[in-house]
C-alpha cells in the first residue's frame, strides 16, 4: 500500500516551519526522521495534506551541559544521542535505552523528539522522560515554552504540543548521587516491549517510567513512594497492581503484564541494592 | 540548495523535481512526493539491486548508505534524500570492478541462499564494521539484527563480517 496524496517541503529554519504549520493547521504534519511516520502513512493511518521536514534543520540538533542540565535537540538522531559521550556521561539511562530502540539503520535517522513527539505508548523515551522529571520545550507562533513531562503525554500518540507548535528539545536536570535502571521484556531484539521499566532514583524521590503498558507511558506513583520511604520491595511489587491500568493485548494479559512488570521491578531496583 | 523544486498543483503524479545523488552521480528526476527512495532508485533509476522485502522498515532488505550510514531507503521519502550522498549496493564494487572486500567474503562463506536479503545484508554488514560494531560475533549478531534472512544463513553472515572486520583491524594496527 502507498501513502494518500501529499505535498511535501522542506523549509530551511525553524520559523519558517512553524508559520508554515500554523497556515496549514491540521492538515499539515511534522516530519524528521520519519521512522514511524512513513509506515503510518503507508498503511493510511495517516493522511496529511502537507508533510513539513524538520529533519534537517540545525537549530534543533544541539547536546549541551549547562547549570545542571542536559539539553538534547529534537532533531537529533538517536544513533547520535546514544554515542554521545555527554549523554553516556550524565544521562546513561536515555543512552541504555536506546540500544533498545529498534535496529541501527533505524537509530540513524530516527530522531529523540520524534519519538517523544509521537508518543507512543510502547516506546522507550518517553517512559525515560518521565523517570528523569524531563521538561519539554516547544516553540509556536506565540513563542517558547516549557512542557514538564509529567504533563507531556496525554493519551494514545497524543501530547500536550498544540497543532500548530514543535518540539525543539529536551532539558534533563543532572544530580549526582542518581541510581538507575532500564529493563524490558519483548519477544526479539528491536520488537516493542510487552512492558518496560525506566527508574531512577536520587536523593529524596524514586521515579518508575513504566511503558508498553497502557493508553501513554506512566509513572508508578505508589510503587515508588513505597521505595523512596525505604519500604520493602515486595510491598512495591504490590503497589504495581494499583499503579498500572489492567491492559490486555494480543501480546500480553493483564495478568500475565503485571506478573512481568513485577520481574522488572525486582531485577532493577533489586540491582540498587546489590551496589 | 536542496535539490527540490515543486512543479504544480495536481493530486497525484510527478510533481516534483529532486536532485539524487546516487553512487556519486547526480540524476534529475520527476517524482511523486509519496515516492519512497527505495522506489526512486528501483523504478525511476533502475537501480534494482536494493530490495523490497517488508517494505515498513522491520526487514533491512532495502538498507542503503545515507552519506555514509546505513538507513532503510523504504523508510525514506527520495524528497528527503535529495542532497545527501546515497550509496547502494552497486555503488560498492571498486573502480575496477572488483568486489568489495564484503562482497567477496559473502562470496567466499557462502553467507546466502536465496539472495533476496543479500545487498541489504551487505550494505549492513559494511556499515556495521565502519561502526566499530564487529569486534565479537555476538556483537555482530546485535548489530546485524536489523537484517532478516529467511534463509537463516546467520552463521556464514556472521563468519563473513568476522572475517572483514579481522582484516580492517589488521590493517589499522
Amino acid at each position: 500500500m502507498k501513502a494518500a496524496a501529499f505535498d511535501y517541503i522542506r523549509p530551511e529554519t525553524l520559523g519558517a516551519a512553524i508559520t508554515l504549520l500554523s497556515k496549514h493547521g491540521p492538515d499539515a504534519k511534522l516530519i524528521a526522521g520519519g521512522q514511524s511516520l512513513l509506515p503510518a502513512l503507508n498503511l493510511r493511518l495517516s493522511a496529511p495534506g502537507l508533510l513539513i521536514d524538520i529533519g534537517r534543520l540545525a537549530e534543533l540538533r544541539d547536546i549541551t551541559l549547562a547549570d545542571r542540565t542536559l539539553h538534547i535537540g529534537a532533531g537529533c538522531t538517536h544513533a547520535h544521542v546514544m554515542n554521545h559521550p555527554i549523554v553516556q556521561r550524565h544521562a546513561p539511562l536515555i543512552a541504555r535505552a536506546l540500544t533498545e530502540v529498534a535496529h541501527p539503520a533505524i537509530r540513524a535517522r530516527g530522531t529523540f523528539g520524534g519519538s517523544l513527539a509521537n508518543a507512543d505508548p510502547a516506546a522507550e523515551l518517553p517512559a525515560c522522560a518521565l523517570a528523569l522529571d524531563a521538561v519539554m520545550h516547544a516553540q509556536g507562533p506565540e513563542g517558547p515554552r516549557r512542557i514538564p513531562a509529567a504533563h507531556f503525554f496525554t493519551s494514545l500518540f497524543e501530547t500536550a504540543l498544540a497543532p500548530d507548535e514543535v518540539l525543539t528539545g529536551v532539558d534533563i536536570p543532572i544530580q549526582g548521587d542518581t541510581q538507575w535502571g532500564f529493563a524490558e521484556l519483548a519477544r526479539r531484539t528491536g520488537d516493542y516491549a510487552m512492558v518496560g521499566l525506566a527508574a531512577v532514583a536520587r536523593p529524596g524521590t524514586i521515579r518508575l517510567g513504566w511503558f508498553s503498558v497502557g493508553q501513554t507511558a506512566i509513572l508508578a506513583h505508589r510503587a515508588a513512594a513505597i521505595l523512596t520511604e525505604g519500604g520493602p520491595l515486595e510491598a512495591a511489587c504490590t503497589a504495581l497492581a494499583d499503579d498500572l491500568p489492567a491492559h490486555d493485548d494480543p501480546q500480553a494479559s493483564a495478568a500475565m503484564r503485571l506478573h512481568l512488570a513485577r520481574v522488572l521491578l525486582r531485577r532493577v531496583v533489586g540491582a540498587w541494592g546489590e551496589r | 540548495m536542496s535539490g527540490i523544486e515543486t512543479m504544480g498543483s495536481e493530486a497525484t503524479g510527478p510533481r516534483m523535481r529532486v536532485t539524487l545523488t546516487v553512487n556519486g552521480a547526480d540524476h534529475d528526476i520527476q517524482l511523486d512526493p509519496r515516492t519512497t527512495l527505495l522506489d526512486a532508485l528501483r523504478e525511476h533509476l533502475g537501480l534494482t539491486g536494493t530490495k523490497v522485502g517488508c517494505n515498513h522498515g522491520t526487514c533491512g532488505a532495502c538498507t542503503v548508505h545515507i552519506d555514509g550510514r546505513r538507513q532503510l531507503s523504504c523508510l525514506m521519502l527520495a524528497a528527503a534524500a535529495a542532497g545527501s550522498a546515497i550509496t547502494t549496493i552497486e555503488g560498492l564494487a571498486g573502480a575496477d570492478g572488483a568486489p568489495h572486500p564484503m562482497q567477496a567474503a559473502f562470496v567466499a562463506h557462502d553467507a546466502l541462499q536465496c539472495g533476496y536479503c543479500t545487498p541489504g545484508q551487505i550494505m549492513s554488514a559494511v556499515a556495521c564494521v565502519a561502526e566499530g560494531h564487529a569486534g565479537s560475533d555476538d556483537e555482530i549478531r546485535e548489530y546485524m539484527s536489523g537484517n532478516l534472512c529467511r534463509c537463516a544463513a546467520y552463521p556464514n553472515i556472521v563468519a563473513a563480517v568476522r572475517e572483514v572486520a579481522g582484516s580492517t583491524m589488521a590493517e589499522a594496527a
